[in-house]
């Protein structure tokens, strides 16, 4: 198991029978409240110590790139590639750990950093040292923002890192996570996206080479320092390896966060919530920017990028909302995309007009007035890339998801009839998290 | 440069739906149904560079402008990403 | 007596076009931005008029100052082209001139190469329009003997009927084409016919 010697890098053996165990980044405690210091290093061993020059770091980028792991933020983009990208570039980069959770159904990032805010910023330190950067910001939730920052004032008190770690609030809006707007609030306390290249990892904070990265993905990243690729990969599937966090909501016994191995049936996933307290009629993957799915398609879908694009769906941040089928998923589908209009950035005509004019029609729709499913269309058409960011695209997206799904309900509502029978907002409601 | 491809592309965060383009360059220029131009995504051919170069200066808030990288579309242009991305990036 | 009066007859004259002119350029340029052209223009039309027009006066402005500095009569000299109070004669009249032409001179240098300083320093300048027309107004009022002739007097008054009918339009219209700013908005009807969906402005 792990030993308590300072400096000393512990391989723990992929071929052991812990390497394909969960849970990983969420381990069970009997107290509240996070782990300090001391116990996260009896747990997880110490950090591994920074060696000296570019050899330690390609090694350790090159074992973060034979891991797989992938940002766990949404965007899965492979991290190895950002790192290298950001480590190339001329001026003295920087780390940005995303941690401000936009999206208001999603709750993993919270629950992570508030139980295990140490292995978020070891991952942010090694992320640091890997770039070559000699400071990480860690822009969080508001929620949890005085947990992660006495973890990191516990941090400097034991000199336990060689790079500055600041601790932010982030701004609470859904547009707010996205890479260059959390540049953007950093820098100027706009949490507004920006229209032009340059690409972040060349130029983003005060012009230097800036790595976001979700605090997921670096939890992984502090994991992977330790215990290597091949340990990684014993879960998951071989072209998406590793675990993962989500957030299962809505109509089940257990909502909450829980950790999975990428590839885990979809219907497996809903177990560990203790399963659907109502029969199913939907479920939404990946967030408010995903796919709504029907739940006997998506049950036997692996959770994956690969599985789950049977239905036209990713993972996306992780997150799976269960409506029940005496719910109108047509009600739930414009609460979900108004309220995505009133988070637009509002710079972009498309954007702001576009999302306002669909939201207003699927309200109508709703509400079982006039709808005009050609006119509908076109808008979808027209609001889609369109502006500066990737807003009005992630509704589009779900919008059509959501009048494939609901189509039958939709004949309905022409026809005068909904079958709702309880009130619509099952998926505004935000979690508690797991036990 | 005759001869070399060329996209017009629009800033869609300083356009503001003045609409002065789509009325001097309407073969590539429509408006939306808000008064937002969509560009078609195609090389502009050479005969009517002069007709987009006239868009691009009479443009009052030169959100206008001709692109010579060879590129797939706005929003892979933007972030260089594969797919929309989540509102926690990273 | 005769050659000296051509150079002044033609100053006072090419003076009072200009001021016709001017007046009509800052209109249009009012006009474009509040996006409602006059009668059905398209709005392009409006943006190159205005230009058109104001090059034209520049033409115009040359012959009007040249004429005025060459005239035997009286001694404004070539400083009070560019420097305000270098005029012996009728210093205060002369440099309110002087001053529409050094503001319209930058207003008109900075959009001749607009593409190259970018939006926000051109919008900048070119406010200082907003400033160069009341010189160049108050400079016809105080230079010029004419306003005794009743349609001299017309002319001053109808180019100013005409600016401020612009300028309030623009104060009170600029809600007419285009963005609101972020934060929260008021939603328009979602089942607006979509061909009368008209996009709000973004505060200027």
């Amino acid at each position: 198991m792990n030993t308590l010697d300072r400096g000393e890098r512990v391989r723990h053996d992929a071929d052991s029978p812990e390497a394909g165990r969960l849970p990983r980044l969420l381990p069970p405690r009997i107290a509240g409240g996070p782990a300090g210091l001391t116990e996260h290093i009896a747990r997880y061993g110490p950090l591994p110590a920074p060696g000296a020059g570019a050899l330690w770091r390609e090694r350790l980028i090159a074992e973060v790139g034979g891991s797989g792991l992938t940002g766990r933020g949404g965007a899965g983009f492979p991290t190895a590639a950002k790192l290298r990208a950001v480590a190339a570039g001329r001026d003295a980069p920087i780390v940005i750990a995303n941690g401000t959770e936009g999206e208001p159904a999603s709750a993993k990032d919270k629950v992570l950093l508030a139980r295990e805010p140490h292995l978020v910023l070891d991952g942010a330190v090694l992320a640091a040292h890997m770039v070559g950067a000699a400071q990480v910001i860690v822009v969080v939730h508001e929620a949890v923002r005085e947990l992660v920052a006495a973890a990191a004032t516990e941090r400097r008190h034991a000199r336990a890192d060689s790079v500055k770690v600041k601790v932010m609030t982030g701004a609470n809006r859904f547009v707010g996570g996205e890479a260059s707007a959390l540049v953007n609030w950093v820098a100027h306390g706009i949490p507004l996206p920006i229209a032009t290249p340059p690409r972040i990892s060349e130029s983003g904070l005060d012009g230097r080479p800036t790595l976001v990265q979700n605090v997921e993905t670096l939890a992984h990243v502090a994991l992977i320092a330790r215990h290597g690729a091949r340990w990684f990969r014993s879960l998951g599937t071989p072209t998406e390896p590793g675990s993962m966090l989500v957030t299962l909501i809505g109509a089940l016994n257990r909502p909450g966060v829980y950790e999975i191995g990428i590839g885990t049936p979809v219907r497996d996933v809903l177990e560990l919530a203790a399963g659907p307290a109502a029969p199913l009629g939907a479920l939404l993957l990946g967030g408010y920017f995903g796919t709504w799915a029907d739940p006997a398609a998506a049950g036997p879908l692996p959770l994956s990028a690969e599985g789950l694009s049977a239905v036209g769906a990713s993972p996306g941040a992780g997150l799976v909302a269960a409506l029940p089928r005496d719910c109108c998923g047509l009600a739930e589908t414009a609460l979900v995309t108004r309220y995505l209009a009133g988070e637009s950035a509002g710079q972009c005509g498309p954007c702001v007009f576009g999302l306002d004019s669909i939201a207003g029609a699927l309200e109508a729709l709703a509400a079982g007035r006039s709808f005009q499913p050609a006119r509908l269309r076109r808008w979808l058409g027209q609001a889609e890339g369109r502006g500066a960011c990737h807003h009005p695209g992630g509704v589009v997206r779900m919008v059509r998801s959501a009048l494939k799904v609901f189509g039958a309900e939709i004949d309905r509502h022409a026809r005068g009839w909904c079958c709702g029978r309880r009130p619509a907002g099952t998926l505004l409601v935000p979690p508690r998290a797991a036990a | 440069m005759t001869g070399s491809s060329a996209r017009l592309r629009v800033n869609p965060i300083a356009c503001d739906a003045r609409g002065l383009c789509a009325e001097v360059f309407p073969e590539m220029i429509t408006l939306d149904d808000w008064g937002f131009p969509i560009v078609l995504d195609q090389d502009v051919p050479t005969g009517l560079r002069s007709a987009a170069e006239e868009a691009i200066r009479l443009c009052p808030r030169l959100a206008l402008r001709l692109d010579r990288r060879p590129v797939r579309s706005i929003s892979a242009e933007i972030s260089g990403r594969r797919e929309p991305a989540g509102p926690s990036e990273g | 007596m005769g050659g000296s009066q051509y150079l002044w007859f033609l100053s006072r004259g090419s003076g009072l076009v200009l001021l016709v002119l001017f007046s009509a350029v800052v209109v249009l340029g009012a006009a474009t931005r509040t996006g409602s052209a006059p009668g059905r223009w398209p709005r392009f039309a409006v943006a190159e008029l205005h230009r058109t027009l104001s090059l034209f006066a520049v033409a115009l402005l040359v012959l009007h100052v040249v004429t005025a500095i060459l005239d035997p009569f009286v001694t404004i000299g070539w400083a009070a082209t560019l420097l305000p109070f270098a005029s012996p004669y009728r210093t205060l009249a002369v440099s309110l001139g002087t001053l529409a032409v050094d503001l319209g001179g930058a207003v008109l240098v900075t959009s001749l190469v607009r593409q190259r300083l970018g939006q926000r320093a051109w919008r900048a300048v070119h406010w200082l329009a907003y400033l160069a027309w009341p010189a160049a107004f108050l400079h016809s009022l105080t230079a010029g003997n004419d306003l005794g002739l009743w349609w001299v007097a017309l002319v001053e008054v109808g180019s100013a009927a005409a600016v401020a009918a612009a300028v309030l339009a623009r104060l009170f219209n600029s809600d007419r084409g285009g963005l609101p700013g972020p934060g929260p908005r008021r939603p328009p009807a979602g089942d607006l016919p979509a061909a009368t969906a008209r996009p709000r402005a973004r505060a200027s």
